[in-house]
């Protein structure tokens, strides 16, 4: 038995071999999403180019790009990577955390060679790949062993405080989700989880208490009563459930959506995009749209079952659940099923950060696609 | 070391057991997805396009033009003026209402009284409507509102119409004023149009007597707004029905003259058409500026005209109800004719006695032998005391009745006074005691129950005048629409009785009456007349004993009104007039004075001869198409 199967691997396998490997019905999928992306900013902005298409579409043409780059990057570096890219993200974490408490309010942005990056979707991403990395080497038992559950959670709660502070609650909500998901996943025993779910049951009206920002409470307060604050912080909530609900059947026809165009609709481009297409295309349109979004997360799926590596496997199933929860949080929230907490929705809403870090997650997700049959030992320490 | 074993195995196992657990949560959730979009989008569809069509769609009511009010020669009375002001919208003052005020008072004027209305109005309306700010703002004011505007949250300049009285309170007594709607306003009324904040409605005058007619019908204007109220497009329009234009009988230049001519007096003065009843002009002074109270009228204003002693906002030519004292005997004069009294003669000795009661006359010593004409010319009391003593209550009180006494005139104004004409029957049922005769005597000479309005007493000059039952009108036509104006029955006295009678009040002014020193001199114009008195005071009999005071010496309030009913020319007359100065006996006739110059600048002017500018009667052509429904 060749103890290095990922030396042969790599000789084995050139570009162009893994171009083919790479699921371009997936790729396809993710650019149709896209392109319905483009028609919203194009509808939104009321039939123009500018100011979000036509940047959008550029955006996604990166996007584009860091999806195959990433994907022709053996698995096993990215398991190398891991570690380092977590680290590397909570050091930007921190400092934006700091740099916003020096300055004021929420400060989520860092500038990296021009351009606009927030650490906390590298986190969410880098995340999912150290946990990947640290899950690989546990078996069953070994992820319910005291220490290592500890070591698992300190890498999961360590980032989401710091996301927390920014202060950014539905990001810090993906991240929890995205490593309690992992960490079942992984084989967590039962004994730990039900025990576990009875303490969040208990906590959340403690955090309520001691944790929320007024804010953030009054957009839970708001969203259990919008009407109660019609014209302030219920306004979202009330417009954009009249935005989609008013689309009807079959919606209002392309460019025919009233409530973004006229402004009633806030953050039109970015978090509550999905109204105006509910508006525009109802609701054969939406489930449209949620059935592309469903076989997307249902390749992530395959491809997380079909890896025979567990990082691969967690890795994969990791980024189909950040993928997912995005969308989740995103459309319950738009939808008036859960307050207001800030999320874009994947590949639709404007905005270059959440575009690449969608696709870099994608491409990680090709990459252990096309390297689906690299194995990688529990004890092995990656590449290097 | 293997480098995988059977561990690995089995958490490859669970972690596909667990991955399709998750997928089946995750398709849990679209599940949910998809059930709320079914809620939102089938089951209450319809509610939220309903609901996005408000956001989108706003309704505005337009204001139709209100209707002018026009003088028989088409000069506008009231009309309407270009009103530049400042509205809020509610929902649109992103910073609170109260800070938009601030805002608005750093740029224009706004007192607190303003800023409390404006918080009032937007209680009472829905948070849409665009409440008035500040109206009547001149053109720099308005202009730095437009100015300022981009700083200025829910702040909308506009460009309305307000009513306007270019005559002011010259005209204010017939055209009466527009004010703000009131509670009461609305009460019977469910036009839309009284609740869009900053609507006048009439309040008193023509102007509430033909609020309906001069309102129009509100338009409407759909338009398509953004969130942040700013308009994008009208979707439709309906300009709604401008109001009708009201035609008045009124000459505006008399008016005019009359007014000036009634001055500072608190006093009254009607000119009829004796052969129509067509009002040409009916003053009231003191009057007070109409636009005051549409602008809007402070309270301190407001009190200073309540508590004026010359009641500025009465309107005595309708509303005063005085005893006519002698202009009533002309009409006793009729009844002692048409009852066969026409030869009577009397010696007044200045006092005449029923039972132990004593008359007196208003001259001590007597007028000596008084017939029917003397007794008119002179104003014998003694000698209309006989009249009375001879026709009883009974006969007095039908031929007050028929000459236009005793009822309201019908004259197309709010307020009228009825004036009051007794009878038997009535102090009987009042006051459950016998009519008594002494009682016929005061009557006869104008005195005791008898009252009587300026307007009817004018109506009593023209019937006299005419022989007609003419009764005063002022609306000539509303929205071209002629009103109808039957020609005025004869009256039942005999033509005799007319002669006598005008004879009689001929001699007042040109026999050596009561009133000769204002004959009006100027050929074909003379007036025929008669002066009355009404005291305001009782004279005890010591004050007689000892003489009656002079009214000059008396306070103001308690000096005699004055009073006078007249015709012109005595020839064939065509101007009728009655005139009321209160309190104004302190010296000679002012009144008479009053009614000498404006029934000869009525006559110089002569309005009757002048061919009025009436619009063609609408009725005579095809009625204009319909301009409602939608646009």
């Amino acid at each position: 038995m060749n103890t290095r199967p990922y030396a042969a691997a790599r000789r084995t396998l050139s570009i162009v071999d893994k171009l083919y490997e790479v699921n371009w019905g997936l790729v396809l999928l993710i650019t149709i999403i896209a392109c319905v992306g483009f028609a919203m900013q194009y509808s939104v902005a009321g039939g123009s180019f500018t100011p979000w298409a036509t940047p959008q579409i550029w955006k996604f043409v990166i996007g584009f790009f860091i999806l195959i780059v990433v994907a022709m990057v053996d698995v096993r570096v990215w398991l190398d990577l891991a570690y380092p890219a977590y680290a590397a993200s909570l050091l930007l974490l921190i400092a934006v955390v700091i740099a916003g408490h020096v300055g004021k309010g929420a400060e989520r942005w860092i500038t990296m060679g021009g351009l606009g990056l927030q650490p906390s979707e590298l986190m969410k991403i880098s995340l999912v790949m150290a946990l990947a990395r640290y899950l690989h080497g546990l078996s069953v038992e070994d992820v319910s062993k005291p220490f290592r559950l500890l070591t698992a959670l300190a890498m999961i709660l360590i980032p989401a405080v710091f996301v927390f502070l920014q202060p950014n609650l539905g990001t810090t909500l993906i991240i929890l989700a995205d490593g309690a998901s992992l960490l079942f996943l992984a084989g967590l025993s039962w004994w730990w989880i039900a025990p576990a779910l009875a303490s969040v049951a208990v906590a959340i009206p403690t955090a309520w208490q001691f944790v929320l920002h007024d804010y953030q409470k009054q957009r839970v307060l708001t969203f259990l009563d919008p009407e109660s604050d019609a014209l302030g912080a219920g306004w979202n909530i009330t417009q954009a459930k009249i935005a989609i609900g008013s689309g009807g059947l079959t919606g209002k026809g392309f460019l025919g959506g009233t409530q973004s165009r006229l402004n009633f609709l806030p953050e039109k481009q970015t978090d509550f995009i999905f109204t105006n297409f509910g508006e525009e295309f109802g609701f054969v349109g939406c489930i449209a749209l949620l059935i592309l979004y469903a076989v997307v997360i249902g390749y992530g799926i395959q491809i997380a079952n079909n890896a025979r590596s567990q990082f691969g496997r967690l890795l994969a199933m990791g980024i189909t659940l950040n993928f997912f929860f995005y969308l989740m949080i995103n459309n319950m929230m738009v939808m008036g099923l859960i307050p207001v907490v800030g999320i874009p929705m994947p590949l639709i809403s404007y905005g270059g950060s959440a575009m690449w870090s969608v696709m870099f997650g994608f491409g990680l997700l090709m990459s252990v696609h096309v390297h689906r049959q690299v194995e990688i030992p529990r004890h092995s320490g990656g590449i290097i | 070391m293997p480098l995988f074993d059977g561990k690995d195995k089995s958490r490859y196992a669970s972690f596909t057991r667990r991955s399709l657990g998750l997928t089946g949560g995750m398709a849990a959730v679209f599940a949910i997805l998809g059930g709320r979009l079914y809620q939102l989008q089938i089951r209450n569809g319809a509610e939220y396009r309903t609901q996005a069509e408000d956001n989108r769609v706003n309704q505005r009511l337009i204001a139709p033009p209100r209707g002018r009010i026009i003088d028989r020669f088409g000069v506008e009375l009231a009309n309407n003026r270009r009103n530049y002001r400042v509205l809020i919208v509610a929902e649109q003052a992103t910073e609170g209402v109260p800070e938009a005020l601030d805002a608005i008072g750093k740029v224009i004027l706004l007192t607190d009284a303003q800023k409390k209305r404006v918080l009032r109005d937007i209680a009472a309306n829905k948070k849409f409507v665009p409440v008035p700010v500040a109206e009547n703002l001149s053109w720099e004011e308005f202009a730095r509102i437009n100015m300022h505007l981009p700083y200025l949250s829910g702040v909308q300049p506009d460009v309305g119409q307000t009513r306007d009285y270019p005559f002011g309170a010259e005209m204010v007594h017939v055209l009466g004023y527009v004010g703000s709607v009131s509670v009461s306003d609305k009460a019977d009324d469910d036009d839309p149009l009284l609740d869009l904040p900053g609507f006048r409605i009439g309040k008193t005058g023509i102007e509430k007597a033909y609020d309906r007619e001069v309102r129009g019908k509100a338009g409407s204007s759909r338009v398509e707004v953004n969130a942040y109220g700013r308009v994008i497009r009208e979707l439709s329009r309906d300009s709604g029905v401008p109001g009708q234009d009201i035609w008045l009988t009124i000459d505006g230049e008399l008016q005019r003259f009359t007014d000036q001519r009634l001055g500072t007096e608190s006093a009254a003065c009607c000119v009829l058409d004796v052969q129509t009843g067509d009002v040409l002009a009916l003053s009231s002074t003191p009057g007070y500026d109409p636009n005051l109270f549409n602008v809007g009228i402070t309270q301190q204003q407001l009190d200073t005209l309540t508590n004026d002693d010359h009641k500025p906002l009465i309107n005595k030519a309708l509303s005063g109800a005085y005893p006519p004292g002698s202009t009533f005997k002309p009409a006793m004069a009729m009844a002692a004719v048409q009852n066969g009294l026409k030869d009577l003669r009397v010696v007044c000795t200045g006092v005449t006695t029923l039972g132990n009661h004593q008359f007196h006359c208003w001259k001590r010593g007597g007028h000596g032998p008084v017939d029917l004409e003397r007794g008119i010319a002179q104003s014998c009391d003694v000698f209309f005391y006989e009249v009375a003593r001879r026709l009883g209550i009974d006969k007095m009180e039908a031929a007050a009745r028929a000459l236009g006494l005793g009822a309201p005139t019908g004259i197309e104004l709010p307020h009228e006074s009825s004036g009051f004409i007794p009878s038997a029957a009535w102090k009987l049922a009042r006051y459950g005691i016998p009519w008594q005769q002494g009682e016929s005597l005061v009557t006869g000479i104008g005195q005791g129950y008898v009252l009587a309005t300026p307007i009817q007493l004018a109506t009593l000059a023209a019937r006299i005048a005419s022989g007609r039952a003419v009764s005063p009108r002022i609306v000539h036509s509303v929205g071209g629409h002629s009103q109808p104006r039957p020609l005025p029955d004869p009256l039942p006295f005999t033509d005799e009785a007319f002669t006598l009678v005008r004879a009689g009040m001929d001699a007042v002014v040109n026999g050596g009456g009561t009133a000769g020193r204002w004959r009006i001199v100027e050929p074909g114009m003379a007036m025929a007349g008669k002066t009355g008195t009404a005291q305001v005071r009782r004279i005890t009999k010591e004050e007689r004993a000892s003489g009656v005071k002079s009214n000059a010496s008396l306070d103001w309030r308690l000096r005699d009104h004055v009073l006078f009913i007249a015709y012109a020319p005595v020839e064939q007359p065509r101007y009728a007039l009655s005139c009321i100065v209160e309190h104004g006996s302190a010296e000679g006739h002012p009144q008479v004075e009053i009614a000498h110059d404006v029934l000869l600048f009525a006559q110089q002017r002569d309005p009757l001869a002048r061919r009025p500018s009436y619009p063609a009667d609408a009725a005579m052509v095809a009625p204009p198409p319909f301009l409602g429904g939608h646009g």
